[in-house]
């Protein structure tokens, strides 16, 4: 019953086919048996988990109807839970319990959701693989000799694993839809400002964006209901009203513009998939969109902006990590945040400020209007995810620019600060599933959440919908 | 004295201010903690916002920022229509996020200034906002010395008021801190109490030598100054101190000293080298600020009449001398009565300069006197001065017959026995009467 998906959960309590204690038990004993291979958890909240599933189930008892009452949800471990141990996957906070609840983690509790424990990442949300994790690589549930992507690489797994029914993840960029795209799981980036930061240990303020990982697009939807809005404990989330994001997923998509550039499939890029995203755009053609070429900026520039951007801000985030208050001192950094401290030190120094920061800045303001001029053209920007499939365990080592590449096709639109999403399209000849991501404008949800869900029920009848990891 | 005094004849100096006041918000900058935290038990009033905990964003303070404001109006600054944070990095026990959230480049207001009673303008380079730190207490526990932090103070707004280095005396930057502290009690945005550290100066002081172009090449910044007279007893210090090296034909180090009371000078601190790298960069967790002139314009009408104006239209409006109006306006309160009593004067056909004189020579306390009462009593005690010349005459000359010893003694030419007859005189009646007059009627008399 843990490989249902959140609609079907949701309909399996309702009937009562199970109680939310069950399937909570269900998910820890998944994790139980399968996590010593993933590690996709730094810590299982078991009794609180069992605690709070049993409350729902009264709740459901007595008629309480919520969004999420009686799910089991992971949270990925750079959110505050309230009495909950929040490490960032650092050892700088191995032994922080964060006394407040991320406005996430709020949310999720309001909507009556069972949290089953937090997620690996790597440290600080520094890298793509969650091998950087200072407590151990996430492997793949594909192949647990791969990576399973970052930095949300523990939420992704997990939910490929069904060790949940939906993860939250959070994406710099790329933190969400690469390791969905790596584990073969849908992951929303949304929009910039869509959803509270509040209480998410910072890595690139201006780009932060938490959303969730889930088994379908539907599900993916249903979250985004709860968490997005305005939140008047994060200045940067905007008043724009919120949509009902699940009320457009089954309109047709006939004369829907989707732009494909050349540049977005690069040189080197996997060729397997390659062939898949073009087979799967081809798809959304048959379902009447209209596929248009178009020219955007070489993603490349983009990893400039976003390493001297992040890491500049990253180097003022972790500031206060001084081992006064809470935690370790600074010497329980690893190797990754102390080269993004020192980067982002130096790129912010005087003399250099101009030179970098500001430089880049303007790039960035370039890279948005090019995003612009592309969306008076198309409606949505469709692209493989990663340029690659999952990288085998190890492969990070020594290369400490990793990320930066493994990302080359997200940070653009996340620089941007657009809406972007991950859905799976089929797996390669070893097995490993390849991911598409469909961008549109800032606050576009509903039409990215559209047409990703039209793809996806109308690929239901494929063979490779029905492969699930063996663990 | 006189020497050194001839010694600064030499050199000019060059004085800067920078002023902290502390705004009295209900909440603090960033978080809705109270801002309340003087004389409260360490670390109450925090949160995780105020205390950096991972993942905690902070919230800007509209109030604040609008007290901010119209304090830079009240200095006749600009405020431009964009505006924004940014965060001054660097280290110390007492600041929670190892950054401050501050403004760089771009403050909330610009080119300001406040004029002396001299005529003499003093330049205001800009009002900006920011957060106050913790406090870091050093104490001794159980034999061991500790230092412990209390995050109450940490994100108490701050506004920031820099001054071009127009100063050339300590006399003029007093002057300047009495007006800018009356203008923000004026305004009603902060209680600017030095003792408690609602209002922190710090002057950059240097010598100027004779045809020097420019700016000297060297600033002293003196901090801990907690009284308006430390202050100018630390920058005459510092003149003097300068001075003597300059004579040695040295220059003095750029540096930080700290004022100590107890010998009135000031001890080296921290030598800065060059200005520190504070990696400023917009704060990205606060959104850029912009304005329209409406919302400004309706700011400005917030601002109330300020001590200058409302000096002069007291006395234009009641003429009464210009001196006694800027003594009356010098809290606003103590002037909203004054007003008040000059207003009900009027209906009572006072003459108002009778009645001011009557306020201030008294020392009325006008907090606690309703101004009916002080017209009750200005109205009684001048009945008396209008007492009959028959009446007084007839006293005068009783006096006179009693103290035959005193009369001689001032036809002698011992002049000051006047004095003891005026007394005399007014000894006889119940209420107080007009000194001069009697003076000059017994004056007549002994002629």
């Amino acid at each position: 019953m843990n490989n249902l998906n959140l609609k079907q959960a949701k309909e399996a309590l309702k009937n009562k086919k199970i109680s939310s204690y069950e399937l909570t038990k269900l998910c820890l004993e998944t994790i139980e048996k399968t996590d010593k291979k993933l590690n996709a958890f730094v810590t299982v909240t078991n009794e609180l988990a069992l605690k709070s599933a049993k409350n729902a189930d009264n709740s459901i008892k007595n008629g309480v109807e919520l969004p999420l009452l009686g799910i089991p949800i992971a949270i990925k471990d750079n959110f505050s839970a309230k009495n909950v141990r929040t490490t960032a996957s650092s050892k700088v906070l191995d032994d922080y319990i964060s006394p407040f609840d991320s406005t996430v983690v709020k949310k999720l509790k309001d909507a009556g959701a069972v949290i089953l424990g937090k997620t690996n990442m790597d440290a600080w949300a520094h890298g793509s693989s969650t091998e950087t994790s200072d407590y151990g690589p996430t492997r793949n549930p594909w192949n647990t000799n791969y990576l399973p992507g970052g930095s949300s690489g523990g939420s992704a797994a997990s939910v490929a694993a069904n060790q949940c029914i939906a993860a939250i993840g959070s994406e710099t960029a790329g933190s969400i839809r690469q390791p969905a795209s790596w584990c073969g799981v849908v992951g929303l980036k949304p929009t910039y400002g869509r959803v509270s930061r509040y209480g998410v240990v910072a890595m690139g303020s201006s780009l932060d964006s938490p959303g969730p990982i889930t088994k379908t697009v539907e599900d993916s939807a249903q979250i985004l209901n709860v968490l997005a809005g305005v939140d008047e404990m994060d200045a940067t989330t905007s008043p724009l009203p919120v949509r009902n994001y699940t009320h457009e997923l089954n309109k047709s998509i006939q004369g829907l513009k989707i732009g494909i550039s050349d540049e977005y499939f690069i040189k080197g890029i996997d060729k397997e998939v390659e062939e898949k995203v073009k087979q799967a755009i081809k798809k959304l053609e048959l379902l009447g969109a209209k596929i248009e070429k178009i020219k955007l900026f070489d993603p490349k520039y983009a990893i400039d902006v976003y390493t001297i951007i992040q890491r500049s801000e990253v180097s003022s985030n972790l500031a206060r990590y001084d081992g006064i208050r809470f935690g370790n001192d600074r010497s329980s950094f690893a190797e990754e945040a102390k080269r993004r401290i020192m980067f982002g030190t130096y790129a912010l120094s005087s003399g250099y400020y101009d030179q970098y920061y500001n430089k880049a800045q303007q790039v960035r303001t370039l890279i948005i209007e090019d995003f612009n001029k592309a969306f008076k053209k198309v409606d949505v920007i469709i692209a493989p995810t990663s340029p690659s499939l999952a990288l085998p365990v190890g492969a990070t080592k020594g290369e400490s620019m990793f990320g930066e590449l493994a990302d080359v096709l997200v940070e653009p639109s996340s620089i941007a600060g657009l809406a972007g999403i991950n859905i799976p399209v089929g797996f390669a000849k070893n097995d490993l599933p390849v991911g598409m991501q469909i961008i549109g404008p800032q606050f576009s949800e509903s039409l990215v959440l559209n047409v990703a869900n039209q793809y996806e029920i109308n690929t239901q009848d494929e063979k490779w919908r029905n492969l699930t990891p063996s663990l | 004295m006189e020497e050194f005094n001839t010694k600064l004849m030499k050199y000019s100096p060059v004085i800067g201010l920078e002023v902290h006041v502390e705004l009295k918000t209900n909440s603090k900058m960033f978080c809705s903690c109270s801002a309340d935290y003087f004389g409260q038990k360490p670390n109450t009033h925090t949160c995780p916002v105020c205390l950096g905990l991972p993942g905690a964003l902070p919230f800007p303070n509209k109030k604040a920022i609008e007290w901010c404001i119209m304090i830079g109006m009240s200095l006749n600054c600009e405020i431009p229509l964009f505006s924004k944070f940014d965060r001054k990095n660097y280290f110390y026990p007492d600041l929670s996020k190892g950054y401050q959230i501050s403004q760089y480049d771009k403050p909330f207001c610009i080119n300001g200034h406040i004029t002396l009673s001299s005529g003499k303008k003093i330049g205001v380079t800009r009002v900006h906002m920011e957060e106050d730190t913790g406090k870091l207490i050093h104490e001794n526990i159980n034999g061991k010395g500790v230092s412990l932090i209390d995050f109450n103070r940490s994100g108490v707004p701050l506004v920031e008021i820099v001054t071009e280095p127009d100063f050339e005396t300590a006399e003029d930057v007093k002057e300047y801190l009495q007006k800018l502290q009356q203008i923000v009690r004026y305004l009603q945005v902060s209680n600017a109490d030095m003792e408690k550290g609602n209002m922190r100066l710090e002057p950059n002081i240097s010598l100027k030598k004779p045809g020097e172009k420019g700016l000297p090449k060297y600033k002293v910044e003196v901090k801990n100054i907690n009284s308006f007279s430390f202050v100018g007893k630390a920058i005459e210090f510092e003149l003097k101190r300068q001075a003597e090296i300059l004579d040695k034909g040295k220059l003095p180090v750029q540096e930080t000293r700290g004022f100590v009371e107890k010998s009135s000078s000031t001890v080296s601190q921290r030598v800065k080298e060059e200005a520190s790298d504070y990696r400023y960069f917009p704060e990205p967790d606060i959104p850029p600020i912009r304005w329209t002139k409406e919302k400004i314009n309706e700011l400005k009408k917030q601002i109330p009449e300020l001590p200058n104006e409302k000096a002069k239209r007291l006395s234009e409006e009641f003429k009464i001398r210009l001196t006694d109006a800027i003594i009356a306006t010098d809290d606003i309160s103590l002037a909203n009565s004054f007003e008040e009593t000059l207003k009900l004067g009027q209906k009572h056909n006072l003459d108002s300069q009778k009645l001011a004189n009557f306020i201030i020579n008294r020392k009325i306390n006008l907090l606690e006197e309703l101004p009916a009462k002080i017209v009750e009593n200005f109205i009684k005690a001048n009945v008396n001065t209008d007492l009959s010349d028959n009446e007084l005459n007839k006293i005068i000359e009783q006096v006179i017959k009693d103290n035959t010893k005193a009369v001689e003694d001032y036809k002698k030419g011992k002049e000051t026995v006047i004095m003891f007859l005026v007394g005399q005189v007014m000894r006889q009646f119940k209420q107080k009467i007009d000194a001069n007059k009697v003076k000059a009627s017994l004056l007549a008399k002994l002629k």
